[in-house]
């Protein structure tokens, strides 16, 4: 470690000569990582410095300055929702989905999260050359299926095929519009202190279940991922008050902890979790204890935080619950004015502590 | 879940909190040994529920963290090799070796897999006769029963492919050599019930008569915590010493002797380097000399690679309980989990981790 | 150090090495388990878990204890919680 702290004091020299910076110099110093790592795409705090530092730098403008899970876009008269995911997962098939449901659902709820009715997806496929026909049939017909389910239509694609090794099987990219209602306005912006946190159900299912299916950490489980579209939920809670619903999240890759932060960051407000009424199944907490897990960083993918006024907290809760994806929801914390940015838990003994950002993905490990 | 849920009640915490409250009224300095323990202190905010006069210090019971750098980059160097697979547990691979941790050997294309027990690993030689498998045997005594496992049976099944880079380490010799650090301040110990209920807690009896002080065996769960800390503080505040046993559903005085047994037909005792610490005479486990077919730093001729620490980190101090993280100049600045400088800052267990990830400065 | 999860033991069995093995149930998550340092251990019986091996079985005698001393603190003084600060 000695020697590279010298090395990167003479790049920080050079970032600021005029011949080698003219303003393009790479964001992400090349000293800490010359290449790109894996927890850059991990959903804590490095893919988070990737986005901000790199993309959103690059691509400057007041659509994507708002970090939302999808871009909102005033055409004409009206406002739609624009949103686009990729979907690399391992194995390709595991208990209760596949990648191709997957793609349907998360991309659907990216434009729910945005307060927008779900219209159309386009699909793009990379596929690895050798890739077994019947697995393909099996993932574009459940894609099918989640589409259908969902009351969405997938109007367009496009398909490349890859070198053996050069894919894991495949990855498909989905990107989805859809109408965001007159009264709407969701945006991560709005939270404000005194607003309520309301999660939808149960956590950590989906990354549990993947990890259940994972070579060399393998457990038995009758768990199945939580995947599922959520537009008819989002639909209820802004059909019955929809200025009061300030911020919608669907917690996906970084869990719930990473997804408040976000939010805390983003809107400059404190939040401050319970831990007591967060719902979690006893089997999602028994693999958490044998894989040394935080169930808080782990993925969800048919959750939705909803960040609500206080005064219509019970009404939404009760929305949540009557419908069938939220019979579990619960209020689970609230956004207040102290240590902006920042996410405090209250533990179950009633000691507080700061729930960070993951730095990367989490590991199975020993101690 | 039964035996977790009951040990994290908020009003049994509560309870002995009360009762730890009203037996302090001095200062006292404890340490708990054990990484794990600190992260539910720091996780469940016990250490701010407790009163001012306690102090907790963090002790070097982190296997991650003290494993030499030396060894990291052995462990490196073996899993670049094109014929290894080389396995450990999840959490070696973000610990930083000189210039690389195994997380970027595997993301430059290295064949490196996360197991969950020493015994999958035996699996997967058996699995890929044509392949080199290796496994990253650390830990504590609590681990040792596991990776000696994993060899006796590789030899009695005749899986020569598989080997282990050994890095033990044991938990007596270095109690022993914090108390006898001029600069120590701990008055009591919080003992590591899993290394308890592997070795017993016969071992302790001599430490803690020779040096005057409680040594309390302790559980994992938060109110396993409180309840130590209380028995600590009890034996302080009336001048009581020796070992006592809050963790007695899992540790006997014995221990677990099977364990042991094929722990010592397979390891014997060596001298260990302890990352930040140096090197503590008989405070670890090397294989015996039936068993060394199986030591991958002789299979693959890696035992003269050398390495050299990064001179800001303090993490010796820290897990001898003389610092805390938050007294390291780099704490936060020059040492993130994204860029660590030390081994504490990386693993699950390591104070430094803890204090950064639960917001402790 | 030492992550060690307590779960139920749901079978007991022999592997071709003669040596026991179990299944045990963390929460409903089933995951193979070596028994070979807890060998008297019944179906039924909790043992704590690390790395895939059962390094003890739980005594439940001893489990109830910090209960009962609780029971008794509870009797004799006024329930007192803490209040952490920020
Ligand atoms: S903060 Fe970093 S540099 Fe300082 S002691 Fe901890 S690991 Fe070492």
């Amino acid at each position: 470690m000695r020697g590279l702290l010298p090395i990167r004091a003479q790049l920080m020299a050079n970032d600021t000569d005029p011949d080698l910076s003219g303003g393009m110099a790479c964001p992400i110093p090349i000293s800490d990582y010359p290449t790109v790592q894996l927890a850059h795409g991990g959903g804590g705090r490095l893919s988070q410095m990737l986005i901000e530092e790199m993309f959103v730098a690059a691509f400057d403008n007041p659509v994507l300055a708002q970090l939302h899970d999808g871009a909102i876009l005033d055409i004409g008269a009206n406002r739609l929702a624009l949103s686009t995911d990729s979907y690399v997962v391992h194995p390709l098939f595991f208990p209760g989905g596949d990648i191709g449901s997957l793609a349907v659902h998360g991309t659907v709820n990216d434009v729910a999260m945005c307060g927008a009715r779900p219209i159309a997806l386009s699909a793009g496929f990379i596929i690895e050359e050798g890739l077994p026909m019947e697995d393909l049939w099996r993932i574009v017909r459940s894609m099918s299926d989640a589409a259908h389910g969902a009351g969405v239509a997938v109007v367009t694609g496009d398909t490349k095929v890859v070198d053996r090794g050069k894919g894991d099987g495949i990855y498909i990219n989905t990107t989805g519009i859809g109408v965001i209602g007159d009264d709407v306005e969701i945006s991560p912006h709005r939270a404000r202190p005194g607003d309520v946190v309301l999660l939808s159900g149960a956590i950590a299912v989906h990354g549990i279940t993947i990890m259940s299916v994972r070579e060399g950490l393998e457990f038995e489980t009758r768990l199945e991922t939580d995947s599922a579209a959520l537009h008819t939920l989002t639909a209820a809670l802004l059909e019955r008050r929809g200025r009061d619903v300030h911020v919608l999240r669907d917690p996906t890759r970084g869990g719930v902890a990473s997804t408040l932060n976000e939010i805390a960051a983003q809107a400059g407000v404190g939040i401050r979790l319970d831990e007591e009424p967060i719902p979690i199944d006893e089997e999602v907490r028994g693999a958490c204890e044998i894989l040394g897990f935080d169930p808080l960083y782990v993925a969800n993918e048919g959750k939705c935080i909803a960040i609500v006024a206080r005064e219509a907290a019970d009404e939404l809760l009760q929305t949540m619950r009557g419908h069938p994806l939220g019979a579990r929801a619960a209020i689970v914390g609230e956004v207040v004015e102290e240590h902006p940015g920042k996410v405090f838990l209250r533990s179950r003994i009633g000691g507080l502590r700061v729930v960070d950002m993951l730095s990367g993905e989490q590991l199975p490990r020993i101690c | 879940m039964r035996y977790v849920d009951e040990y994290r009640g908020g009003e049994d915490a509560g309870r002995l909190l009360g009762a730890i409250r009203r037996t302090v009224t001095k200062p006292w300095v404890i340490m708990e040994i054990c990484g794990g323990q600190t992260h539910t202190l720091i996780k469940a905010g016990i250490d701010r529920m407790l009163p001012e006069e306690i102090t907790l210090v963090h002790g070097p019971g982190c296997p991650v963290c003290v494993t030499p750098m030396r060894l990291i980059d052995q462990a490196i160097a073996i899993a670049r090799r094109p014929e290894v697979i080389f396995t450990s547990f999840g959490d070696m691979l973000r610990v930083p070796g000189s210039n690389a941790d195994l997380l970027k050997v595997k993301s430059e294309g290295g064949d490196v897999r996360i197991v969950y027990s020493p015994l999958d690993a035996v699996k997967i030689a058996h699995a890929n006769p044509g392949r080199q498998v290796v496994f990253f045997a650390v830990g504590f005594e609590t681990t040792a029963p596991a990776n000696a496992m994993a060899v006796w049976r590789a030899e009695r099944a005749g899986v020569e492919n598989f080997s282990v880079l050994c890095s033990h380490v044991l938990v007596p010799p270095a109690m022993e050599a914090i108390l006898g650090s001029p600069d120590h301040r701990v008055q009591g110990f919080l003992a590591a019930g899993h290394v308890c209920t592997v070795m017993g807690y016969w071992q302790y009896e001599p430490i803690a008569d020779r040096h005057r002080i409680p040594v309390i065996v302790t559980g994992f769960e938060p109110l396993d915590l409180i309840q130590g800390t209380y028995m600590a503080i009890a034996a302080l505040e009336e001048g009581r010493h020796g070992v006592e046993n809050q963790y007695s559903r899992s540790v006997t005085r014995e221990g677990n002797t099977a364990a042991q047994q094929l722990m010592t037909e397979v390891f014997e005792t060596a001298d260990r380097e302890w990352r930040g610490i140096g090197v503590i005479p008989g405070s670890g486990y090397r294989l015996r000399e039936s068993f060394t077919a199986f030591d991958a730093s002789l299979r693959f001729d890696v035992a003269d690679i050398e390495a050299t620490e990064s001179e800001e980190c303090i993490a010796g101090l820290i897990m001898q309980g003389i610092e805390r993280p938050s007294a390291c100049p780099a704490f936060g600045t020059r040492c993130t989990p994204e860029k660590p400088l030390g081994a504490p800052m990386v693993s699950s267990e390591g104070a430094c981790a803890a204090y950064y990830q639960y917001g402790r400065s | 150090m030492c992550l060690g999860v307590p779960g139920q033991v749901v079978e007991v069995s022999t592997d071709v090495l003669g040596m026991s093995m179990g299944r045990v149930s963390f929460g409903g998550v089933v995951k193979e388990v070596c028994l070979a340092y807890t060998s008297d251990v019944q179906v039924g019986e909790y043992v704590i878990v690390h790395v895939g091996f059962a390094i003890s079985k739980i005594d439940e005698e001893e489990a109830g204890k910090v209960f009962e001393l609780l029971r008794q603190m509870g009797e004799l003084e006024e329930l007192d919680v803490p209040q952490p600060e920020a």
